[in-house]
């Protein structure tokens, strides 16, 4: 499910198809950098209810799905 | 009873350093440091003190008010990285100026600037003074670890001051703060005690800022509202915001969640770095010289960083 709105909020921001965002792809194949991720987790946060604290650098959308699933209390 | 600012003033080191001349011994690049962060260049402490930045930043901020150093009756300066634990930098400035008046330091770190302003408009509210000199004034360079290219990227050397006078400018303010060391945390020198047994970490800049970024964007989003609203105005009825130039990056996150049009938020971050507590006044100087700021204007301004702390307020020119 985290899974899915990352990908919907990256489509929404990159204004790309949803459906070319796999768990395997890279930020910085999308040319997003750490503080974009930064700011998608701020967005998260406000959406899932929850504090997701930053910590290292995460490759790919479905590393990031699983960290910020891992946050969840 | 507040305060009204009669003049202002900055004053910089000479010597540029590029990010290109950073690539020369860091790992790093010009498109990294323009991207992530928003700096071009920043100016670095080569023979000046904090002390001369500070000075000089006051006799032009005294020289536009036409105000004569015996005329103060207080000189408060912001900073973190002054030359000495003591003597304060504030008391440096004071007799490097030859003012006869009590000065002191404070110390909140990037939000100092707006911490001093709201001191200094106690200071005027009990009628103890009707001059008051406020300096922010950083030698950033002194406690980076230059090494490092996450955090010695960022930062700049420079001083900004203003000369305060009665009246009742200073219309709004916020402090915050929310107390610990693992997002920012600059350690003060090692020393030698022999019967100290905790581990030291060296004393530059440690900073995780990732989360600094987030604590940045929240707090900007969160104080600068209030203090508009504190004041009796709409966010459409501000002139200037003036952040805290910390990050390019932090000021567009933020303005994207407000309603004030994205233009009038300003910075010379690209040209300065990160000045911590002197770089409000060193962009408010720029702006006011080159006739930006008019009378009446309304100026939103805020800060965040180490403290953690934040700060916003509220000024009519």
């Amino acid at each position: 499910m985290v899974f899915e709105t990352i990908a919907r909020n990256i489509a929404d921001r990159l204004d790309c198809d949803v459906a070319t965002i796999t768990e395997e792809t890279t930020f910085e194949s999308l040319g997003i950098d750490s503080l974009d991720t930064v700011e998608m987790v701020m967005e998260l946060e406000e959406e899932l209810g929850f504090e997701i604290e930053m910590e290292g650098s995460l490759k790919t959308i479905g590393e990031f799905a699983e960290f910020v699933e891992s946050k969840r209390p | 009873m507040s305060f009204r600012i009669l003049g202002t003033g900055h004053s910089v080191p000479s010597r540029i350093v590029t990010n290109d001349e950073l690539s020369t011994f860091l790992d790093t690049s010009d498109e990294w440091i323009s991207s992530r962060v928003g700096v071009r260049e920043r100016r670095v402490c080569t023979t000046e003190t904090a002390a001369d930045l500070a000075y000089q930043a006051a006799l032009n901020a005294l020289e536009m008010s036409g105000t004569k150093p015996e005329e103060l009756d207080m000189i408060l300066c912001a900073t973190i990285s002054g030359d000495d634990a003591s003597p304060s930098l504030a008391c440096m400035a004071q007799g490097m100026l030859g003012a006869t008046c009590p000065a002191m330091d404070i110390n909140a770190a990037c939000s100092g600037f707006i911490y001093m302003l709201d001191t200094a408009a106690g200071f005027f509210a009990r009628g103890k003074v009707k001059k008051m000199l406020v300096i922010g004034a950083e030698r950033t360079s002194r406690i980076l670890d230059w090494n490092d290219r996450n955090t010695c990227v960022i930062f700049g050397d420079g001083a900004g001051a203003m000369v305060l006078g009665e009246g009742d400018g200073y219309l709004s303010s916020k402090l915050f703060a929310k107390g610990g060391d693992s997002v920012i945390k600059i350690p003060l020198f090692v020393g030698m005690s022999p019967f100290y047994d905790n581990e030291t970490l060296e004393p530059y800049v440690h900073m995780n800022g990732q989360e600094t970024f987030k604590f940045a964007v929240n707090a900007m989003c969160q104080d600068v509202p209030e203090v508009i609203e504190e004041a009796g105005l709409q966010q459409s009825d501000i002139t200037w915001v003036i952040p805290h130039q910390a990050n390019i990056r932090i000021i567009d996150a933020a303005k994207r969640k407000m309603d004030i049009p994205q233009e009038r938020f300003c910075s010379n971050i690209d040209r300065y770095g990160n000045t911590s507590a002197a770089s409000i006044p060193l962009l408010i100087d720029e702006m006011n010289r080159e006739g930006k700021i008019k009378e009446g204007d309304y100026l939103a301004l805020c800060s965040f960083g180490g403290g953690l702390s934040s700060a916003a307020c509220v000024i009519r020119w």
